[in-house]
């Protein structure tokens, strides 16, 4: 399911550090040994066994981030992102594996554009990334694409993300469709009749700024639609990037009545309001909007109850000059995998708003989990998948900051808390910083 | 002992003050205001004489760019500028590199070779203003931007009421119709209330932006709400703006029916106001338009005075505190 470059796994020792593993119940600080890309030993003062040794006393040692959710742009528009530099950027944001989203020019939404997606990445993938396909043939909401065929070739999951499946009856189809291909359907939720001409929350910011609203109902109604028919199916199923108060309620009441369901949030959802649009800055565009204080909160509660399982970035790669126009012309999407941890540090772990341990189970175990990843651990004989993290760090995101093609980060400019030292992703050492 | 520490910072000059823009009403005070008002006022008494040019701005240029049809604001800031002597450049969206695919950034960069002193803006897009104020180093005023800002509407209106009614302080004022599109009436929520004039808003609920009362307005669905009201200002039903199928309402006779402005919905004694173009016989009764208490003509000419006023107060002296805006530099 995932794909990388072929190379040579690594043997390290990490000394010092803090390890928090809140997935394996370990907080201590221990030092940590990789023999040939596996955990070999977890203990107090390890011998190097001639391994290169990582002092990382004051540092703090986790299992490695994954993104549920990434716009690697490719194939389309390699202009944007490449899968090259897109797990470059991952590496640099503390992840070992990632998922990218099939919403490319073409659509992934037959086996040769898979395919092809899979050597590419088996060439120049710096970390393991999964692919998800389409679920419905160009995202057009039409016919159901050859899942079964799709997940032999490799599909993670699948996903129309950018829009939703707008007919129901088609939706249900999918989600019997889903037991054959044995892969989870991932969706955008979002009533385009409700949303349409929308583009940021609907509140007392767009009623004040002018803007067209894109009112939480245009997704709580869809969030609402689809566990429906989740349950009915007895099918599981992802809700990509919660927005709405509404969402998360709705979310909550499905699982308690046994839908199996699990449900990502951005970092930018969960660290900003409408509020921060009154700068008029083309980067606080992304569908879903920026929503009021009062979803923020709602989201991080969910975060924390893990009626939202996992964190996911959405990164959406844009070109600059696409970016650079007005509010109202630029396109949705903003990048967010070299950020995610710091951003979310600061906004809500630095504050106390979230516990560290919550916040790295979210970014990794949780993550993994949804589409069916084995969760990364610290512990004896799992692959080693860990990020070293400098939480006393701070850094000023600039257009410099990032190894991703584009540079369009809601976070240019502001001053990030937490830092990246050390990825090793699948026992490779993939980002040193 | 009494010790005097001289900090370095203290040594260095000051820095320049910020480049001042007029974008949009939430960017001034109520000192602004009157001050523009004032200068308006003394504008209009120049333009009573036979001799109506002044050498105020003589040398400084001034580019219009309307990427949007106009033609009362177009015609007032271009006929405003050359009555104070300034020079002028007018670019409209069409029939300019625009038609060709030229980006807004290409546009303003281009313009901005000239080193014009300012640039007045209409666009299409909410944010358009912000955007050219990163990439020149003149002084941005809008002339609309989509539905989020005219404030030079807004500030002509402030002035005709000040004329017409001697005072907008306590004047409760009902704004009528499509709201949800209208930047006349967002700045003019803005503007009224800043100087202290009580805005009860009236329309279709479907027109009618959801959360709007945080301006600290007042809202009502029914027409007979304006009959309380000093000054009824009547919005354009910007049937332009109108998403084919969107059904805000279910005609335009229907909307003319319930929220038209005729004169058996008004109080003798009632200012009637409208930023034009109108739509006689749909948002406003032919009879009211026309009235003797319709202030829609005085209206016109305040938008020369006071857009000199704007351009006056931006290039000379005036008091810091049009708008501090960006913190971008220019590259």
């Amino acid at each position: 399911m995932l794909y990388s470059k072929s190379a040579k796994k690594e043997s390290i020792v990490v000394k010092g550090a803090r390890v928090l593993d809140p997935a394996a119940g370990v907080d201590d600080t221990v030092d940590v040994r990789v023999d040939d890309g596996v955990i070999a030993e977890v203990g107090t003062v390890l011998h190097p066994n001639g391994h290169r040794v990582v002092e990382a006393g004051g540092l703090l040692l986790a299992p490695a981030f994954v993104d549920p959710h990434v716009h690697l742009r490719t194939p389309g528009r390699e202009d944007e992102e490449t899968i090259e530099s897109g797990t470059k950027a991952a590496a640099a944001g503390g992840f070992c594996a990632i998922f990218a989203m099939p919403n490319t020019e073409p659509v992934v939404d037959s086996a040769a554009v898979l395919g092809a997606l899979v050597e590419t990445a088996r060439a120049e993938a710096e970390i393991p990334v999964g692919f998800l396909a389409a679920i419905t043939k160009g995202q057009e909401g039409g016919e159901l694409t050859e899942m079964a065929e799709l997940a032999d070739a490799g599909a993670a999951a699948f996903s129309d993300d950018g829009r939703p499946v707008e007919a129901p009856g088609l939706m249900r189809r999918a989600l019997q469709y889903s037991a054959v291909s044995g892969r989870r359907l991932a969706l955008h939720c979002e009533e385009p009749t409700l949303s349409r001409g929308g583009h940021i929350h609907e509140g007392a910011v767009s009623a004040e700024l002018g803007f067209g609203g894109y009112p939480s109902v245009a997704e709580s109604v869809m969030v609402e639609r689809d566990l429906a028919l989740a349950a009915y199916e007895g099918r599981p199923l992802h809700i990509l990037h919660v927005s709405a108060r509404e969402s998360v309620e709705a979310i909550e009441a499905a699982r308690s009545a046994g839908v199996e369901v699990t449900a990502e949030v951005t970092p930018h959802h969960l660290s900003l309001t409408d509020e921060a649009i009154r700068s008029l800055d083309s980067n606080l565009k992304m569908n879903p909007p920026l929503r009021s204080a009062e979803d923020r909160t709602a989201l991080v509660d969910a975060l924390k109850r893990g009626t939202i399982s996992a964190v996911a970035t959405d990164h959406a790669p844009h070109a600059q000059h696409e970016k650079e126009v007005p509010f109202e012309a630029a396109p949705f999407g903003v990048t967010g995998l070299e950020t995610a941890f710091a951003s979310l540090y600061t906004n809500l772990v630095a504050p106390g708003l979230l516990p560290l341990d919550t916040l790295i189970e979210r970014m990794s175990a949780g993550a993994a989990r949804v589409y069916g990843l084995t969760p990364p651990k610290i512990e004896v004989g799992a692959p080693a998948n860990l990020v070293l993290l400098d939480t006393a760090a701070s850094w000023l995101v600039t257009e410099q900051s990032f190894r991703s093609r584009s540079t369009n980060s809601w976070l240019l400019g502001k001053k990030l808390q937490g830092q990246v030292r050390l990825t090793v992703a699948d026992g490779r050492v993939v980002h040193e910083g | 002992m009494t010790e005097v520490r001289v900090m370095r910072e203290d040594l260095r000059p000051p820095a320049p003050p910020p480049r001042r823009h007029l974008i949009s009403i939430e960017d001034l005070s109520k000192d602004d205001v009157e001050r523009l008002l004032g200068t308006a006022r003394s504008f209009s008494r120049s333009l009573e004489r036979e001799m109506k040019k002044l050498p105020t701005l003589r040398g400084r240029t001034i580019v219009n760019m309307f990427f949007e049809s106009s033609t009362r604001t177009s015609s007032s800031f271009e006929l405003a500028a050359k009555r104070l002597s300034a020079d002028t450049i007018s670019i409209k969206g069409s029939g300019s590199s625009v038609d060709k695919g030229e980006s807004l950034k290409d546009t303003i960069l281009t313009l901005a070779a000239y080193d014009p002193d300012v640039i007045v803006i209409r666009h299409p897009h909410i944010g358009a203003p912000q955007l050219a104020a990163q990439h020149t180093a003149a002084h941005i005023v809008n002339a609309g931007d989509g539905k989020h800002q005219h404030p030079t509407q807004a500030l002509l209106d402030l002035f005709t009421i000040q004329e017409e009614v001697g005072k907008i302080e306590g004047l409760h004022v009902a704004i009528v119709g499509d709201v949800l599109h209208s930047r006349v009436a967002r700045s003019n929520i803005q503007a009224l209330t800043l100087m202290g004039a009580r805005v009860t808003l009236v329309g279709p609920p479907s027109l009618m932006p959801r959360g709007i009362e945080a301006m600290g307005c007042e809202v009502s669905t029914d027409i007979r709400a304006i009959a309380a009201a000093d000054v009824v200002y009547v919005l354009r039903m910007q049937r332009e703006r109108m998403l084919e199928g969107a059904n805000y309402v279910p005609s335009l006779r229907e909307y003319t029916a319930r929220w038209g402005v005729t004169s058996e919905r008004l109080r003798p004694g009632q200012k009637v106001m409208h930023p034009g173009p109108m739509n006689r016989g749909v948002e406003i009764d032919p009879r009211v338009a026309d009235h003797p208490e319709s202030l829609i003509e005085i209206q016109v000419r305040a938008g020369l005075v006071v857009r000199m006023a704007v351009l006056y107060d931006l290039l000379t002296h005036g008091p810091v505190g049009v708008q501090t805006a960006t913190l971008t530099e220019v590259a």
